[in-house]
């Protein structure tokens, strides 16, 4: 893992705070049938910064990562990601980002080498194999790197997802419950890495979770949704003084079952 | 020289495609079995059914093989749709569909990578059954010579045409729709006149049999080997309707895309 020193940290943090969010939604919302999932819902994503998207079951948080990747179309709303039009181009913008979620499978009969080449051919990395090489060493995949992607542990299907997410080096990355079915150790082995990589590449990386010490340790801006809106945003440090609560998980249960209705908070 | 670097940029997505089902085949000598299996089994049916029928049929002891050569041309169009939609269900039964679709690949690279996955499994399955007919049955339906290029070209595009058409269906509908996929094509089989002349149907089904390519190219077919004509005719109508019904087959597979997008069913697409 790479440290800075302080200087290059606030240089780094400068220049983040001065460049335009690289994930940018407006009145964005989603309506399938008579059942509004996404409800015209605001938010932007700095540069470089790890945001958290949190609710219970339902509140949107998956409807809103498939409508940023392209995979569902909005009812209404704007998506712009890295300066450019989703909606319109979507195309443009998919090589620099990528997705991981643990309930998004790969081909079991294939080995984690040939699924990472398949999806490194498709995102055209250059020099595939030598990236393949890095990544198995970053995380830890060496020793299953020719087993069949099928007949792999969890914490090791999770590292090979996280594996092909990284395959394009992102710039912007989703996550939909990065540590999922992990036990504590690999997961905060995960985070650790995911810290790391967003510090290393000035990557933006948005995360649905429903581990709040994951949020509180990762997030430096959360987004908390219920059914379909954003109810609260902040730093989980504002979000929990707000809320005059110790934790993320206690601030989290205060918004479920209190039904919180949406603030205007400080973006 | 941005369109060089499109161009390479969708001949890339397309490659990795294939690299994926060849890496599959390469793993499973099952999937390599079940593309030899029906051809062959089928070849060996209709040659014993043509040894039988020679001697009580002057119209099949003329036409030596029209059988073997029909079965096989038959297949070509089942290989060249099981290719496309069998294709797709690998990446729906491997919960693969989200993974494919978040990436640069889009849907018409996806469609060309499946038609030309079908080339190869039509290949791999028809090539060798046809070979067997030699030795066993006498029969060489490489005899036909060029025509038979143009025969196996015209229905391979039909063939595309139905798996676009269902890969659609399996798009919007998701495993709901799978049986569709293995039993659709099986409908046009008495229409098309494969094993017998079109003039066989009622007249009232003829309209029906001569809006089909297939029609067109195993009547062609027979004139071939009964009456040593290539009818340039009939192939230039299988060929015009074969256009019609591959624009028809894009334009749903494009559909079902915007409908699965609009309905988010990739997100859960092989649950």
């Amino acid at each position: 893992m790479v440290t800075e020193n302080w200087s290059a940290a606030i240089g780094r943090q400068y220049n983040e705070l001065m460049a335009p969010p690289v994930i940018k939604a407006a009145g964005l919302a989603k309506r399938f049938d008579k059942l509004t999932a996404v409800d015209a819902i605001d938010f932007a994503v700095p540069k470089g910064s790890i945001t958290g998207l949190l609710g219970g079951n339902g509140a949107g948080k998956t409807t809103t990562i498939g409508m940023l990747l392209g995979l569902i179309v909005p009812s209404s709303g704007t998506i712009e990601i890295l300066g450019e039009d989703m909606i319109r181009h979507r195309y443009r913008v998919l090589p620099r980002m990528n997705f991981s979620s643990p309930y998004v499978d790969f081909p079991a009969r294939l080995t984690v080498r040939e699924n990472l080449s398949v999806f490194g051919a498709i995102y055209g990395v250059r020099g595939l194999q030598a990236r393949i090489a890095e990544l198995a060493g970053d995380l830890n995949l060496r020793s299953f790197l020719d087993q069949k992607a099928g007949s792999l542990s969890a914490g090791q299907k999770t590292r090979m997802a996280l594996a092909k997410a990284l395959i394009n080096t992102p710039e912007v990355l989703l996550l939909d419950e990065p540590t999922a079915s992990l036990d504590p150790d690999t997961g905060d082995w995960i985070r650790a890495y995911l810290t790391s990589y967003s510090r290393r590449n000035g990557a933006s990386i948005l995360l649905a979770s429903h581990n709040m010490a994951e949020v509180e340790r990762l997030c430096d801006q959360v987004l908390m949704m219920k059914q379909g809106a954003i109810v609260d945003r902040g730093t989980p440090g504002e979000l929990i003084a707000r809320f005059g609560r110790d934790t993320m998980e206690q601030v989290f249960l205060d918004i479920a079952r209190a039904g919180a209705q949406p603030i205007a908070a400080a973006s | 020289m941005s369109a060089a670097i499109a161009i390479g940029g969708t001949l890339r997505r397309i490659g990795a495609i294939l690299l994926r089902h060849l890496y599959l085949w390469r793993g499973s000598w099952t999937r390599l079995f079940d593309l030899l299996y029906w051809p062959v089994l089928q070849v060996t049916i209709w040659g014993f059914m043509t040894e039988f029928l020679a001697g009580k049929s002057a119209w099949v002891a003329q036409a030596g093989g029209v059988f073997i050569g029909a079965v096989l041309l038959w297949d070509v169009l089942v290989r060249g749709q099981f290719g496309m939609t069998l294709s797709l269900l690998e990446e729906m039964w491997s919960r693969n569909f989200a993974n494919l679709f978040v990436s640069p690949l889009r849907p018409a690279e996806f469609a060309a990578a499946l038609m030309a996955l079908s080339i190869i499994r039509s290949l791999i399955g028809v090539v060798p059954a046809a070979l067997l007919a030699i030795p066993l049955f006498g029969y060489s339906i490489f005899t036909l010579g060029l025509p038979l290029l143009a025969f196996w070209i015209l229905l391979m595009i039909f063939g595309w045409a139905i798996g676009l058409v269902l890969c659609g269906l399996l798009v919007r509908f998701g495993l709901a729709a799978e049986s569709y996929a293995w039993a659709s094509i099986f409908v046009l089989a008495p229409f098309s006149g494969v094993y017998y002349p079109i003039e066989t149907l009622p007249t009232w089904l003829l309209p029906v049999a001569w809006a089909l390519p297939t029609t067109y190219v195993f009547e062609g077919m027979r004139a071939v080997m009964i009456q040593g004509v290539f009818r340039l005719d009939l192939m230039a109508w299988a060929l015009a309707l074969d256009l019609v019904f591959i624009a028809l087959g894009f334009a749903a597979f494009l559909w079902a895309f915007r409908q699965a997008r609009e309905r988010g069913s990739f997100m859960h697409t092989g649950e």
